[in-house]
């Protein structure tokens, strides 16, 4: 007699009848099938990509390390030291000292440019908040995310390493990858 | 190899030595290929490449791991019991080094005036003396488990403890099948008689028992659960670091290709080669190495197919199905034979 399970279940999915000879067959059956299945994953192949050799392709807003901008024209910096980016900051991590510029040393396009512009990476989270809240476009995220080093105090990026052309090594995502 | 056995046949006795020397070193060598043979196939069972990092394609990893191992402290619990629990892995590793010797690679060849068996030694009791040889295997590992002082390990030796009792029943009669084909229980017996075809064929029933009751008496996936490291963090190998470690997981591999050379002799056909090709005396080790390669393999994929089995589930298929089978196999293969 199968149990009755009352009149609020609609149905009842019952396992095939447990016959020893027939659950064997059933077991040999579903190990081929399993193993047909694992032997489809090897003609697939790897799909791992080998980091430190090929490395995974970014997409164009992908925020990592940051770069400071100069005028193509010109060659003056974007950056007029206005501390807008430190401010927007959660983490903290920037650091701006500005001075006037002079005739004889003009750095910058503006009034004041940053004599000190420093960020520590080790804090930074890569919100991207600096570069909304720059006005000049002066500072932006690039594609960079390998930043390690032996020493925090490696990670304190200063304004020439942050204005230096970065090193490409990050690929960029094709259309429609 | 005094009274051990009636000895077909006996070689001079420096031929014996170099005969067990050259088991010894090919099979060692052949082991630390085999375990990144199996961690590569693995890795490509699930869509990674596996190692390829220690050297070309990281064929030097085992050298890497063993450096590692040797180096490694050895650490005893407290718990423990000193004298068995250093003596445990050395039995395991012992009788499945012992059961090689069996292993027929090729057929007697005639060199420099004398006969060489290319086999260690061909006994008259062969599947006996390796059925011996894995009862007392089962004293390392449940001593090993014992020894160690340590619940996870304990459970584990106990687990093994059941699961060979059970499992060994069913494949020694699943292969009692192939021994009245035969007529012979000399394993060299066993290959020559597979002449016009091989035990597969007619024995499939005993072939499929034996081949799931090593998958149980290996330890292996989908019957691992001595080592279930998801449940007993190891098993009986639980405390075993190091040296210990190394020489319970080479004893599980030499095991492994015992039971394919034993299965490659007994089903299929030894040495001998299909649709009638006759390769000189020195191909037959080559072709043995390639069958069993065939079962590793098997062994491997099965390790990527099958989750672990529940051990209810264990016990009643091994009592419940796979003993009566056995049962049936060899009583259907008696009558056919008789008449």
């Amino acid at each position: 007699m199968p149990y009755d399970p009352g009149s609020d279940v609609i149905e009842v999915i019952r396992h095939p009848a447990k016959n020893p000879a027939a659950s064997t067959f059933r077991v040999f059956g579903e190990t081929l099938r399993g193993m047909k299945t694992t032997l489809a994953r090897v003609v697939e192949g790897p799909v791992t990509i080998q980091y430190p050799e090929e490395k995974t392709p970014v997409y164009p807003r992908f925020r990592g390390r940051h770069k400071l901008h100069r005028f193509e024209d010109s060659g003056l910096e974007k950056c007029v030291g206005c501390s807008l980016c430190a401010a927007a900051c959660p983490s903290d991590c920037i650091r701006v000292v500005a001075a006037e510029n002079t005739p004889d040393n003009r750095v910058s396009a503006g009034e004041r440019y940053a004599a000190v512009y420093e960020i520590n990476l080790t804090r930074c989270i890569f919100c991207g908040y600096c570069e909304i809240a720059c006005p000049f476009d002066a500072i932006t995220m690039g594609h960079d995310y390998e930043m390690s080093d032996y020493t925090r105090s490696d990670l304190i990026f200063t304004k020439e390493m942050l204005l230096a052309e970065p090193l490409e090594r990050t690929p960029l995502r094709a259309e429609g990858e | 190899m005094l009274a051990l056995a009636d000895v077909n046949y006996y070689e001079p006795w420096w031929a014996q030595i170099v005969k067990a020397i050259l088991i010894f070193a090919v099979i060692f060598g052949v082991l630390p290929i085999l375990t990144v043979y199996e961690r590569k196939l693995l890795g490509r069972f699930q869509h990674r490449y596996g190692p390829n990092r220690v050297g070309p394609f990281g064929l030097m990893q085992p050298l890497a791991e063993i450096v590692k191992f040797a180096l490694k402290e050895p650490f005893r619990p407290r718990t423990s019991n000193g004298f068995l629990f250093r003596v445990a892995p050395a039995i395991s590793i012992l009788t499945a080094v012992g059961g090689l010797a069996l292993i027929p690679w090729g057929n007697v060849q005639y060199v420099l005036g004398t006969r060489f068996g290319l086999y260690g030694i061909d006994v008259s009791v062969g599947p006996l003396y390796v059925f011996a040889l894995g009862g007392i295997s089962f004293y390392g590992i449940v001593l090993g488990g014992w020894a160690s002082g340590s619940k996870y390990s304990f459970l584990g030796a106990m687990r093994a403890a059941a699961q060979l009792i059970s499992y060994e029943v069913s494949q020694g009669l699943a292969l009692v099948g192939v021994l009245i084909s035969a007529q012979t229980l000399s394993l060299t017996g066993i290959v020559n008689a597979q002449k016009g075809m091989w035990y597969f064929i007619p024995q499939l029933c005993g072939f499929l028992i034996f081949m799931v009751a090593s998958f149980a008496e290996t330890n292996r996936a989908p019957f691992d659960l001595v080592e279930a490291d998801g449940e007993l963090g190891g098993g009986y190998f639980t405390e075993y670091g190091g040296t210990g470690f190394v020489a319970y997981l080479f004893a599980e591999y030499v095991n492994m290709l015992v039971v394919s050379g034993m299965a490659t002799t007994l089903f299929l056909g030894g040495w001998l080669m299909p649709f009638g090709i006759h390769p000189p005396g020195w191909v037959d080790p080559f072709v043995v190495l390639a069958k069993m390669m065939i079962f590793m393999t098997l062994f491997i994929w099965i390790r990527a197919t099958l989750p672990r089995l529940r051990y209810d589930q264990l016990m009643s298929f091994g009592w419940k199905i796979l003993l009566p089978l056995a049962t049936l196999n060899l009583l259907v293969t008696a009558i056919i034979v008789v008449h």
